[in-house]
């Protein structure tokens, strides 16, 4: 157990970025939510998996819609806490502790703003070990844990409780009231016990996102590579140095899907590389040959600074390098590549793992 | 004829064009109020040139002075913020991520009241005139006249912002009102903040403006006078007293555009070396690529359309340290001509080292002669490994580029620099600034969201492209010139609609009546 300050925001923000490949959104709005609700009702407490009881219920808290939305339409503080005031009184009981759902971008911060508001505990763990584009891609979907009952809120108040027969259907229900609300909403879904969590949940994620951010700013400080250091502590693996060449988006089914294009730079001098994107980044091509995919993580980071770079701030320009980063093992059986494998996103490949591909 | 003016943070710089002949330039240090050194350059400028004011057709400022007010903390008017927003937006209010003293400097007033709009157009709330009265009065019992007003998506509809500064001006006379939807692209809080520092800068806004028109009438020249913007266009007197935050970052923009001029270069790199510092841009189609994150201004976080520079501290009074050898980021700065060896100072500068070296031949030759060659060696090596390095960061791709070097310290480019081409330094060099703020046009600029089933991408392309060139022509071009220069599309993630947002930028040349 320890206490999360405003001093471990930074750094948890930028390592989450990194968790994000290309998704997960903004994290500025995140990070400052998650500093004026610390400022405003104090740190939150992080707890271990082990430290939460087998009964206890866990609900994570998460923002869902446009990333363009987030940016305008910043949430009033109210809404979240609407959404699982609903939800513990829909389940008759009372949450003991929050998660984060996604650790990427904003939605590994959002929760620790709900956690200062609520007095809540915030659990170390989350559903993905990344950021993934879809409601159903956690790894309670693969242990038969459902998303429903799950409540959503708005700003004005509205709050919306649904039941579905399976995650898919959460996702395309979700997503249209996410809509009607005006394209972003607050939620609290895939309630849990302590028990459920143990066994399912990607442990560790939060302490590794403010690993991750403190190892590049103290890189930084240094005047050390701050994208080796990102490679070193995730166990990753450099796929590509480049510039973007090219950057092609396109809305297809309510997602931003699209490819960035990239000339080899240095060692690469000469190869070409392309990733596609679904908001996340899912494959990562050299040379017409597959050399990173999903479920393992395609990080893009900047050259100089090892800034993360999501795939909406991504420019033609921009000097890059490519990481690919081992998934969680859950993601590797059977069902977890039905969920989140290449082939599920339509590209007809099988996956092998990076370490294989690249180590 | 026109004269173009840059006041940089070193030096004056001041040229004389008639269309696209240079007929004279001139470089004067910068003054503490910026001012005396503007008449001081036109003084110059007239006696080379024996220029008769009457014959002068416009003037173009490029000026830091406004960035200088919201850096500095000085002058800046007690503000207030009415954000239209509710029931939204209330877990960060404004300014919350401000430096605590530049919110204490403006007085840290803000209201939220009921409104703002969803991606679509929908009302997230209805607009309430009674309640935005109420706040005008209490702004008006405050005594403050400075307001800025913001609202979610106004950028795709700005009339609630309009109604709420309509009930403003109503309520308190003298208002001086900034709309953010006038100024800022999406992303409320940036936009917001653009729209805040623009209204706290009114005061300093008329004052500067006064002071280069008193200036102006000083020295005869009653042409009217134009101020450069970040994105290298210009903007009437009149409208840069609206909209003094348009001016920051003009100077790198008019560097650029004046090497591209200078160098008859579209597409190519330009390093822009100082007296403290180096600037480096990259030029595609005659003009800056922009830089796209974030842009701090002030210590405040904005998404203005700014170019995409890397600064680096090397310049031409960086001083030269030699155990071990180390070349700045300290700098004499706009002391070079006192303090540096070869004018008779005893501080080792980089100009000192290349005139040591026989690269050049500026003050007294015989102070420098006792540098040994292994530290002349040195320093060139270095000298020459921070250029390569930083034009390297900003090329777009590994083909060599032609490398155009302007400002007074581009004697310190006498390596050759990896990936480039070849190494321009243009006559005029030195003034390139000036001369870019001399020859920029004026432009109109549009950034929103379109529903694509709502019209054809066609048609709202040519929508957008249509209210910027009209834009452009209310900015003061020539219709005839008037072309559009850039366009961005961005589909927007989750939305329905095919939702994409659309960014339009139209340039033309200004209308000379």
């Amino acid at each position: 157990m320890r206490m999360l300050t405003e001093q471990h925001i930074d750094d948890l923000a930028l390592g989450a970025a990194v968790l994000g490949t290309g998704g997960g959104g903004d994290p500025y709005i995140g990070r400052l939510l998650a500093i004026e609700a610390i400022r405003k009702f104090g740190p939150v407490k992080l707890l271990t998996l082990d430290e939460i009881g087998d009964d206890e219920l866990v609900v994570p808290a998460a923002m869902m819609g446009a990333p363009t939305v987030m940016v305008e339409k910043i949430p009033n503080g109210r809404e979240i806490v609407a959404a699982f005031k609903a939800l513990a009184g829909y389940l008759g009981q009372p949450i003991a502790a929050v998660m984060s759902i996604e650790a990427g971008g904003l939605n590994s911060i959002m929760p620790i703003s709900v956690a200062a508001e609520m007095g809540l505990p915030l659990i170390d763990c989350d559903g993905m070990g990344r950021a993934f584009p879809e409601i159903q891609m956690v790894t309670h979907t693969i242990f038969g844990v459902s998303a429903t009952p799950m409540t959503m809120a708005d700003e004005k108040g509205n709050t919306v409780l649904i039941n579905t027969i399976d995650n898919h259907w959460t996702e395309r229900f979700s997503r249209s009231i996410t809509v009607d609300m005006g394209g972003s909403a607050l939620i609290a879904l895939y309630a849990a016990t302590g028990k459920q969590l143990k066994e399912l949940a990607v442990r560790g994620t939060m302490t590794y996102a403010e690993e991750i951010g403190k190892t590049v700013r103290l890189a930084r400080q240094q005047e050390a590579n701050p994208v080796e250091a990102v490679r070193r502590i995730t166990g990753g693996f450099q796929a590509f140095k480049g510039k973007v060449v090219d950057l092609q988006r396109r809305t297809v089914g309510g997602f931003a899907r699209g490819e960035a294009h990239l000339d080899g730079l240095d060692e690469y001098n000469g190869s070409k590389m392309i990733i596609h994107f679904q908001n996340e980044h899912l494959v990562a091509m050299r040379d017409e040959k597959y050399v990173v995919t999903v479920p393992d993580l395609i990080t893009v980071l900047d050259v100089d600074t090892g800034e993360p770079i999501t795939t909406e701030g991504l420019r033609y320009g921009f000097r890059i390098v490519v990481i690919g980063i081992p998934c969680d093992s859950r993601w590797r059986t059977q069902k977890g590549l039905e969920l989140v494998g290449p082939r599920y996103f339509g590209y007809d490949v099988d996956y092998i793992p990076v370490e294989q591909r690249l180590g | 004829m026109r004269i173009g003016i840059d006041v940089g943070g070193t030096n004056t710089d001041a040229v004389l064009m008639d269309s696209r002949t240079i007929l004279g330039a001139v470089k004067t240090p910068t003054t503490p109020n910026v001012t005396d050194g503007i008449v001081t350059a036109l003084q110059m400028l007239i006696e080379q040139t024996e220029l008769n004011p009457a014959n002068i057709m416009a003037v173009m400022l490029g000026t830091t002075h406004f960035t200088n007010a919201v850096v500095e903390r000085l002058h800046l008017c007690p503000t207030a913020v009415i954000r239209i927003a509710l029931p939204a937006t209330e877990a960060l209010p404004p300014m919350t991520d401000w430096p605590k003293d530049l919110r204490n400097a403006i007085g840290n007033h803000y209201f939220l009241v009921k409104g703002g709009y969803e991606f679509d157009g929908r009302e997230i709330a209805s607009f309430d005139s009674m309640e935005v009265r109420q706040v005008a009065k209490q702004i008006l019992d405050r005594g403050i006249t400075s307001v800025a007003i913001s609202c979610v998506f106004s950028p795709i509809n700005d009339e609630q912002e309009k109604q709420a500064a309509e009930i403003v001006r109503q309520v308190i006379p003298n208002a001086h009102v900034t709309l953010s939807s006038a100024i800022g692209r999406l992303g409320l809080l940036e936009r917001e903040n653009a729209a805040i520092i623009n209204a706290c800068l009114s005061e300093v806004a008329k004052r500067i403006v006064a002071g280069f028109e008193a200036a102006l009438r000083q020295m005869n020249i009653t042409a009217p006078f134009y101020l450069s913007q970040n994105d290298g266009t210009l903007m009437a007197s009149a409208y840069a007293q609206e909209y003094p935050v348009l001016t920051f970052n003009s100077g790198p923009t008019n560097s650029m555009r004046g090497a591209a001029f200078l160098s008859g270069l579209k597409d190519a790199l330009v390093i822009d070396v100082g007296g403290t510092t180096s600037d480096v841009g990259m030029l595609l189609n005659g003009f800056p690529r922009v830089a796209s994150q974030a842009v701090d201004i002030g210590g405040v976080r904005s998404n203005f359309r700014m170019p995409d520079v890397y600064s680096f501290g090397l310049g031409g009074g960086s001083i030269v340290r030699t155990d071990p050898i180390k070349v700045g980021p300290q700098s004499v700065g706009y002391e070079l001509t006192t303090k540096s060896m070869i004018f008779g100072g005893d501080v080792l500068t980089t100009t000192d080292v290349v005139v040591a070296a026989g690269f050049h031949n500026i003050g007294d030759q015989d102070r420098v002669q006792h540098i040994g060659k292994p530290l002349i060696e040195g320093v060139l090596d270095i000298i020459g490994e921070m250029v390569s390095i930083s034009v390297d960061r900003m090329k777009t791709s590994a083909a060599p580029i032609p490398v155009v070097s302007v400002g007074g310290g581009s004697i310190l480019i006498v390596r050759p620099i990896n990936g480039a081409s070849e190494i321009i330094t243009p006559e005029n060099h030195a003034v390139a600034n000036a001369i870019g703020a001399a020859i920029a046009q004026v432009g109109g600029e549009v950034d929103r969201v379109f529903s694509l089933e709502a019209m054809s991408r066609e048609e709202a392309l040519n929508q957008a492209k249509a209210e910027a060139i009209s834009k452009a022509v209310a900015a003061g071009a020539d219709p005839a010139t008037v072309e559009v220069v850039d366009v961005e599309e961005v589909p927007l993630a989750y939305l329905p609609g095919n939702a994409t947002r659309i960014a339009i930028k139209a340039v033309g040349d200004l209308a000379m009546a």
